[in-house]
């Protein structure tokens, strides 16, 4: 027997927690630094993974299957193709740069922090990896308990209003996926998502095609978010602590997009065409996020809510892409190529986004460290003082905003090039959000953070006479990795499209 | 000597009851070995349960006059007793010890209870349903009311004595309609007399129908006929607010489904109906109120009031065609008394363990309990995660199956009701884990909690159920769904 790699990649962060549970409390330094040096196994493993998916991304390896629950017919079944490869080295780089990002940051309650932190790090894992409806939905939930500890131990001062509301929105998403999964293997009679995708559920009905449909997409949708399930988002981004809102910005929505890619695409592509198309609300929403995120980006004084929204309006173009290549489906004229090519866009957005913002949170995360406030208001000519800093975060933020050589330039361009050629309405609006993205990334980030003169009166009565110190070692450690990654995919977008595209072609060809 | 080996579990708890409560009369003044006595009793009836679920085959049918059905079902609830018998027992030891001097009183009294679920679990006629009926709730009364000292104790008592007797009076009322209309109290035989009815008699059956549901209802704790649960819950000692909630639910769950299937079978789309309401009211209801909810006990009733709604559902969708595979609907209901009964027995035990130490039920004054005790914090949120129906935990194979049924018996307003019932129980349970995992301690100074050792297994014991049954569900679900097989016309 093959050695099962995918369940070691999700199941080495379950036998590290449980390593850290078994050390004594006191030892707050081994807790920490055997946490961070044994996830990198992980991350070994999901690079291994990458490596071997690459020579042939278009299908499932890797795959596993045991009969897990023989009487309700629910298997363990794992396999990647190059959209999950991709997603699993994304979730375990971004954990361990968080788990070693925690070995300065985090003070309090180190043990149970870190066991909660593994444990989430499982649920994510296993959500990217699972071919089997039962097994994805039990990966999806486990992920809710340690995020909502997480927020609600060692977040803001609104932590415990944010974390309810996080755990209450998600909880309702999977409670209709739940049915919906039910109802799937009642129809298909099985769990297994690619052969309930192969079996088109409910093609002969439908009205409960559509009830199925909206089950999974508002599941999905909540967690993405589209507009209008987004409003846990700015409150749990906002009260997280560092650590939990890159995981949350990084990882966690793009499960909601990974399902609409995996699952909801391929198994219902009549209805998410009709509802692309003919009656086009998916766009719409879409675009709404894409431009109302990026609105209230502009209005906003608080760095971190700002970044908060600004995941609403990247996730957006997510929803949009994928939206055009549904919709591909009914426009009449439309060429596959440009499908693929929109699909493509919204899968790559899931991997840049998760660099970028991720990247963000923690470049907010080590200004409040220092100065804590979040507000805009209380900075400006940051730039002479944390000349390092500043550098960073220009990358950073041109990244987010689209800038050629960038990361985040890539996969706007494919979003947009594609659904041009499918929704031209949709993409003319949604363009706006870019502009605005620009704006309040120059304007709010760059001028008001960095730009004009330092005014050391106002810092210290801002913050109380925080002292101002330019990135410590383990800041420019925690993100290097993150800067050479969207500079390398700025210039070499293959290295992740090559696996992408294979997966949207075949995607879109089985249609 | 089939029906006696078949009975030999009740036998074992019946003797440990005269026993228990005979040595106590003796007047020894050495009463501290009492509740090991019990305990002993119990786990041997348990044993015995277990074994002849297990290793023994017994020829299906009603004997001794058809009062008494030996099927798969029975053993079922013979276990579900006597596990009811350990841990009640368990939970007891080191809480009644400090609280009441009457040792003997109380522990023959909670394994007498447990024999009252399983005679009640194994009854085929109605004569014998009402006598077991009653027997378990007049020992219920008494337990309830068992600090007659604590005035919130007696009105408990009294308050579930007068709410009980009026629903027995009902569901005996309902049950000489029955036999009025098929002139038999044996179920198997009603069920002959119901088949190909004549329509006019239809004007007793549905009242019997409805009257014998009052009775059931009551006993599941189900809206509208839950009102005394909440009171009973909070001012019965905390050991017997558990036995409510689990064991005599549990008992009154058995017998639902038993004169339901056995002797009702004719009439499914009546009681169907009833019951779906009964279920939307409950769920509704039970979810709803627990929110407001100051008290834990109190707030535990009222979702225990919910989770009665959430198990009717397999009963609705139940059809006997379907039975034994997936989403067969009792399977659901039995999966989910199992998960409830260790998801609740263990929260139970932590609110024990904190009454004992405190003295207080309240939910603030948990706030910091992971502090102060992280085995009582940690055990209590897996129970509550297990009630929300988070996977990982037994409470999600259990909603699994429960909505799978509900699903594949096209109830689809019902599967809607269900979910969306689950999302506000998750808010309410939330609040409790809110307050023990991010509430700081108002004083800081506060003292652990040490668990005493007979509340710590069964905590452990509970914890490792619900998380077992979660994540190797499939020896479990096996087990129910050989359970099955009942006594059938």
């Amino acid at each position: 027997m093959n050695f099962p790699v995918l369940s070691a990649i999700t199941f080495v962060p379950l036998l590290i927690s449980l390593i850290v549970l078994i050390i004594p409390k006191s030892k707050e330094n081994l807790i920490r630094w055997a946490s961070t040096i044994l996830s990198l196994i992980p991350l070994a493993l999901a690079l291994y993974v990458y490596y071997v998916v690459q020579a042939d991304p278009g299908t499932m390896q890797f795959r596993e299957e045991y009969s897990w629950i023989p009487a309700l017919d629910v298997y363990y079944r794992m396999g990647v193709d190059g959209l999950s490869a991709v997603m699993l080295v994304l979730t375990a780089l971004l954990s361990t740069l968080c788990l070693y990002y925690s070995i300065y940051t985090v003070k309090d309650r180190v043990k149970e922090y870190y066991f909660l932190f593994l444990l989430l790090q499982v649920g994510m894992t296993g959500v990217f990896v699972s071919l089997d409806f039962v097994f994805f939905y039990v990966f999806w939930e486990i992920g809710l308990v340690p995020m909502y500890l997480l927020i609600g131990v060692w977040g803001g001062k609104r932590r415990i209003y944010a974390s309810i509301k996080f755990f209450l929105y998600t909880l309702t998403g999977s409670m209709a996926m739940l049915l919906a999964i039910i109802a799937v293997y009642l129809n298909t009679g099985t769990f297994d998502i690619l052969k309930a995708a192969a079996a088109q559920p409910f093609a002969n009905n439908l009205t409960y095609a559509a009830v199925a449909f909206w089950a999974f997409f508002i599941a999905f949708a909540i967690k993405v978010p589209i507009f209008p399930f987004h409003t846990w988002l700015p409150d749990a981004h906002t009260e997280a602590p560092t650590t939990g809102s890159v995981i949350l910005a990084g990882v966690l929505l793009k499960l909601g997009a990974y399902g609409l890619i995996r699952i909801v695409l391929p198994m219902f592509p009549e209805q998410f065409a009709y509802y692309s198309y003919e009656v086009p609300i998916i766009p719409i929403l879409a675009v709404i996020s894409i431009v109302y995120g990026a609105l209230v980006c502009m209005a906003q004084w608080d760095l971190k809510r700002l970044i908060a929204y600004s995941s609403v309006s990247h996730m957006g173009y997510v929803t949009l892409g994928v939206s055009a290549a549904a919709a591909s489906l009914h426009a009449p004229g439309a060429d596959p190529t440009s499908a693929i090519i929109a699909l493509n866009g919204a899968s790559l957005q899931l991997f840049t986004h998760g660099i970028i913002t991720g990247g963000l949170f923690f470049l907010v995360g080590m200004i409040y460290d220092r100065s804590h406030t979040r507000q805009i208001k209380d900075f400006g000519g940051l730039g002479v003082k944390m000349p390092y800093y500043y550098g960073i975060m220009m990358v950073t933020g041109f990244a987010s905003l689209g800038l050629p050589g960038l990361a985040g330039f890539w996969s706007e361009l494919f979003v947009f090039r594609g659904t041009f050629a499918v929704i031209p309405t949709f993409a003319m609006i949604g363009i706006f959000g870019l502009v605005f993205t620009a704006a309040y990334i120059l304007w709010k980030i760059i001028q008001h953070v960095f730009l004009g003169e330092f005014d050391q009166e106002k810092w210290d009565a801002a913050t109380h006479n925080a002292k101002i110190t330019d990135m410590a070692t383990f800041e420019k450690v925690t993100m290097w990795p993150l800067v050479i990654l969207m500079v390398l995919v700025g210039l070499y977008p293959s290295l992740i499209t090559r696996l992408l595209n294979a997966v949207s072609t075949v995607l879109l060809n089985n249609f | 000597m089939q029906i006696f080996l078949f009975l030999l579990p009740q036998l074992v708890l019946f003797l440990s009851v005269m026993l228990v409560f005979g040595i106590d009369l003796m007047g020894s003044k050495e009463k501290k070995w009492l509740p090991y006595l019990a305990l002993t009793g119990a786990v041997i009836s348990l044993g015995i349960s277990i074994y002849l679920y297990g290793w023994m085959d017994f020829e299906e049918g009603t004997v001794l006059g058809g009062m008494i059905a030996i099927d798969s079902f029975s053993l079922f609830f013979q276990i579900f007793a006597s596990l009811v018998a350990v841990f009640i027992t368990l939970l007891s030891m080191a809480y009644m010890k400090v609280k009441s001097p009457y040792q003997g009183e109380f522990y023959s009294f909670i394994l007498l209870v447990s024999f009252a679920i399983s005679l009640l679990a194994l009854s085929s006629d109605l004569v014998m349903i009402f006598i077991a009926f009653e027997l378990l709730s007049i020992s219920s009364y008494i337990l309830t009311g068992f600090f007659r000292h604590d005035p919130k104790s007696s009105e408990a008592g009294i308050k579930y004595f007068l709410y009980g007797s009026l629903a027995s009076a009902m569901m005996l009322y309902g049950m000489s309609l029955l036999y009025g209309a098929t002139a038999s109290t044996n179920l198997v035989e009603i069920a002959r007399g119901l088949v190909g009815i004549d329509p006019s008699l239809n004007w007793v059956v549905f009242p019997a129908i409805v009257l014998m549901l009052v009775g059931f209802g009551f006993k599941t704790a189900t809206a509208p006929f839950h009102q005394w649960s909440p009171d009973a819950y909070e001012g019965a000692p905390t050991p017997v607010t558990a036995f409510l909630a689990v064991g005599s639910i549990g008992a009154g769950f058995a017998i639902l489904i038993r004169v339901m299937i056995t002797a009702l079978p004719e009439f499914q789309m009546n009681w169907a109906a009833l019951i779906t309401g009964l279920s939307i009211i409950s769920m509704t209801l039970g979810n709803l109120v627990a929110i407001s909810q100051k008290n834990i006990k109190r707030m535990l009733a009222y979702s225990g009031i919910a989770h009665s709604g959430y198990i009717l559902i397999g009963l609705v969708s139940w059809e006997s065609s379907v039975l034994g595979t997936v989403f067969d609907g009792l399977s659901g209901i039995l999966v989910y008394l199992l998960v409830y009964l260790a998801a609740n027995l263990g929260a139970f035990a932590v609110v024990t363990a904190i009454e004992h130490k405190t003295g207080s039920n309240q939910i603030e004054d948990y706030a910091g309990l992971i502090k102060r005790s992280p085995l009582l914090a940690g055990t209590m949120a897996v129970f509550l995660l297990s009630l929300i129906g988070i996977p990982g935990t037994g409470g999600f194979i259990g909603k699994l199956l429960v909505f799978g049924s509900a699903l594949r018996a096209e109830y689809y307003f019902l599967a809607l009701v269900a979910i969306i019932n689950s999302v506000v129980a998750g808010f309410y349970y939330l609040n409790v884990i809110r307050y023990m995992f991010f509430q700081p301690l108002d004083e800081p100074a506060r003292e652990e909690i040490q668990v005493p050792g007979s509340l710590s297994v069964v905590l452990v014991l509970a914890c490792v159920f619900t998380l077992l049954m979660g994540i190797l569900a499939q020896p479990f679900i096996h087990f129910v769904q050989t359970s099955l097989k009942l006594v059938l016309s």
